[in-house]
């Protein structure tokens, strides 16, 4: 399951990432394998989206999302 | 001033790190330049307890000493390289204490620099409400320096920062996070050893980064790259492990110090039920375009007041100084070329300050980064970016402040499309052109019987210039390259209110920076307009007195009549005026004659100069009375047809003319101090005088 497959209000563990240098960037700003992450909701257009993970909220559009593999 | 010691912040963005530096050096600093880069180097004094005084930097707001824009770069330079005139005695490390684990990433890097450490836990009172308590005495222990907890919106505990960084030894004394070595343990010896660096986190960092910094010479940098060959060095799995190693300390760390009271994460939901409205599917577009029409409508309707007052005081210094200052040349360069480009700066004073200040609200209260959230499909598809919002509406006032607003757009390539097209956005300056000739040709009548005709015309030009943008940007898409993979990785601050002393002070920095910077090339520009349009060929001018001393034309004409077409013809005799002769082959094209070639050349100063312009030349005295400029132009007929000279062909291609051209030496100047280069001004400028010669010509000969 991607990340960018989840409802708002959903939530999942992060397993590990599909992309190197995305998961470089991504592991910088908190999202770790094993750490938790929330789904909170879509910019009006559908992309970009917004997460909760390591306490704050962070947006990554859909094709970055896409890289984050949870369990 | 000069410090004794010299400190720098370092921290992530949204951390309060350049509040806190506003703290420590109250008003007492300057903003300059990195050696050598286009990065913005803040810099202040700040007394500590035992009468030392400290130098502080503050550092580009960064998530990891891997940087992802250029910009960021400079942290690692500042940190490693001890030769850089900007290298710390002592590191501040400003921690936002509710989002303590991401903070602490940067932090273990730097510690691991070694430099003396200081770590300033800001945001202490929102983490305690979301319900964290840290232990900090246990976790200044763990990590072996000094943590102060501080307020730097209020103001709190700042002394006791000061008495800190005043009490830290000169010897880094931290203890060490991760077995750095254990990442790629031979190359790190052999960097060491042949470059002569002691520590090895810097060794590492270099192999990661010897492209990217300048303190290496060239063959030091192949050296690292064959280094890396032979040890088959793996920078992206060497980075990720290096960060998950980190994380790990951290984790161990914070689990020992940290401790969640469960069911408390007000602060949390709060933004997000702020949230919740303000990126609604419906509610979010339309209240942000409710705030953008309250921007617009501010630089139009609150700046013409404070605009006014500026022109008519320098209406009074200009013919104050006429009076007192003894007739001459000198006195004329003073006060037509200096004074006149002075104003023409100052006069953008009271446009900058409101689109600044309504910038740095929607910046500090979060509503910034849900812009761009929103808007960041839309921007993608054409090239640009959620940010680039922001200036292009701000572009109908003065691409000037629109464009020093770009600043906050990270990627170099989405920052310089923004910058390359927001001067078409059509701004208020067009509006005399525009009022002008369309008040010439397009009869006032109406369509449909509400829509007036003149209105239409000119909302047409407004649209044009969005439409105009829009595919240029999508067009630079594909032209300007940069080696930055386009990111969309951002945090969404949660919501505060603005800082109201911070809104005042970018006021205060942003209208300095253009007064200065921009005011020092507007000026010369203006002083050159002068010579050119007050100076001619000798032999032309000395004709041209004798022929106004003649008694003939002396008596037939009032003292009135002969200063306006003495003036008249002065400047067609200019080296303006021989000038727009020269060009007019050029513009014969687009239909415009010699005298329109020189309302060309003095508006490249600005746009508004048009009128002014088109006023002397067609010999009215006082450019106030726009009626009579229009009926002068009206009654211009063509000397050797006796045709009028501004048709409907000609006016819609001096208006689409003015639509595209770079007619604006503020804005070069700005895009010259932005990207502190002349290359994007040259490129700005030739595109647009293309783009705007092309469709002129089109234009003409459809309506012809």
């Amino acid at each position: 399951m991607k990340l960018s497959q989840l409802q708002p209000g959903q939530s999942g563990v992060i397993k590990e990432f599909t992309d190197l240098e995305m998961s470089i960037k991504l592991m910088e700003m908190g999202c770790l394998p094993g750490e938790s992450i929330v789904v909170e909701r879509f910019a009006p257009l559908g992309d970009p989206m917004a997460v909760t993970v390591s306490g704050y909220q962070l947006s990554l559009r859909k094709r970055e999302a896409s890289t984050i593999i949870l369990q | 001033m000069k410090g004794e010691l010299r400190i720098v912040l370092v921290g992530n963005p949204n951390t309060g790190k350049s509040t806190l530096f506003n703290r420590l050096t109250g008003l007492h600093q300057k903003v300059g330049n990195f050696a050598g880069v286009t990065v913005d180097k803040k810099t202040g004094y700040c007394k500590l307890p035992d009468g030392r005084v400290a130098e502080i930097v503050d550092l580009p707001g960064t998530y990891s000493l891997y940087p992802k824009s250029k910009d960021e770069v400079i942290v690692f330079e500042v940190l490693a390289d001890r030769n850089n005139t900007a290298h710390p005695d002592i590191v501040v490390i400003v921690a936002d204490a509710s989002n303590l684990k991401r903070n602490l990433l940067l932090y273990t890097q730097v510690a691991d620099l070694k430099i003396p450490v200081v770590i300033a836990l800001n945001m202490i009172d929102l983490s305690r409400k979301a319900g964290t308590e840290i232990n900090i005495d246990e976790l200044a222990l763990r990590l072996g320096v000094q943590i102060v907890p501080i307020c730097a919106r209020q103001g709190e505990n700042i002394d006791q920062l000061k008495e800190a960084i005043a009490y830290t030894s000169s010897v880094p004394l931290q203890t060490d996070t991760i077995e750095v070595e254990a990442l790629a343990p031979s190359l790190i010896t052999k960097i060491k050893e042949e470059l002569q660096v002691d520590l090895p986190y810097t060794a590492l960092q270099l192999a990661h980064q010897h492209e990217n910094v300048r303190f290496l010479t060239s063959a030091q940098s192949e050296r690292i790259e064959e280094l890396e060959q032979e040890f088959s060095f793996h920078s992206q799995k060497a980075q990720a492990a290096e960060t998950i190693a980190r994380y790990n300390f951290i984790n161990d760390v914070l689990f020992d110090t940290v401790k969640f009271r469960p069911g408390a994460a007000k602060e949390e939901t709060f933004s997000n039920k702020i949230d919740k409205i303000l990126t609604h599917r419906v509610w979010g577009f339309t209240i942000f375009f409710a705030i953008l029409l309250l921007i617009f409508q501010s630089i139009f309707a609150w700046s013409e007041y404070p605009m006014t007052l500026i022109e008519d005081l320098f209406i009074w210094l200009t013919s104050t100084a006429h009076e007192v200052l003894p007739a001459g040349v000198l006195t004329d360069l003073f006060v037509d070329g200096i004074l006149a480009g002075l104003s023409g700066v100052l006069v953008f004073i009271p446009q900058i300050a409101i689109l600044f200040a309504f910038i740095s609200i929607l910046e500090d209260t979060g509503y910034m980064a849900r812009v761009t959230f929103m808007m960041d499909k839309i921007m993608r598809k054409v090239g640009l970016n959620g940010k680039s919002v922001v200036p292009l509406i701000g572009g109908f006032a003065c691409a000037v402040p629109s464009i020093m607003s770009t600043r906050n757009i990270e990627s170099w390539k989405d920052r310089i499309i923004t910058i390359m097209v927001t001067p078409l956005v059509s701004c208020s300056a067009r509006l005399p052109i525009y009022t002008i000739l369309i008040s010439l040709v397009v009869p006032d009548g109406e369509v449909a019987g509400i829509l007036n005709l003149q209105a239409l015309a000119l909302m047409g030009m407004y649209l044009l210039s969005i439409v105009s943008a829009v595919i240029v940007a999508w067009v630079m898409k594909f032209l300007i390259h940069s080696g930055e993979r386009g990111y969309f990785i951002m945090e969404l601050p949660v919501y505060r209110m603005p800082r109201w002393s911070n809104v005042v002070y970018t006021m205060y920095e942003k209208v300095k920076a253009f007064v200065f910077e921009a005011g020092k090339v507007i000026v010369a520009i203006s002083i050159i307009l002068w010579v050119l349009a007050s100076y001619g060929p000798p032999a032309k001018r000395e004709a041209l007195t004798a022929k106004y001393q003649s008694e003939q034309l002396r008596s037939r004409h009032t003292p009135e009549e002969l200063e306006s077409m003495e003036a008249a013809e002065k400047l067609e005799t200019s080296y303006a005026g021989v000038i727009g002769k020269a060009i007019e082959p050029a513009i014969r094209p687009l239909g415009f004659d010699w005298k329109i070639g020189i309302a060309l050349i003095t508006s490249f100063a600005a746009r508004e100069v048009f009128v002014g312009t088109m006023a002397t030349i067609y010999s009215v005295s006082d450019d106030a009375q726009m009626e009579s400029v229009r009926d002068k132009m009206r009654r211009a007929k063509k000397p050797d047809t006796g045709e009028p000279v501004f048709t409907f062909a000609v006016a819609f291609s001096l208006m689409i003319f003015y639509a595209f051209a770079m007619q604006c030496m503020s804005t070069l100047a700005i895009v010259y101090r932005e990207t502190k280069s002349w290359k994007w001004p040259s490129i700005q400028l030739a595109y647009m005088t293309a783009l705007a010669y092309i469709a002129s010509f089109i234009v003409y000969n459809i309506l012809k």
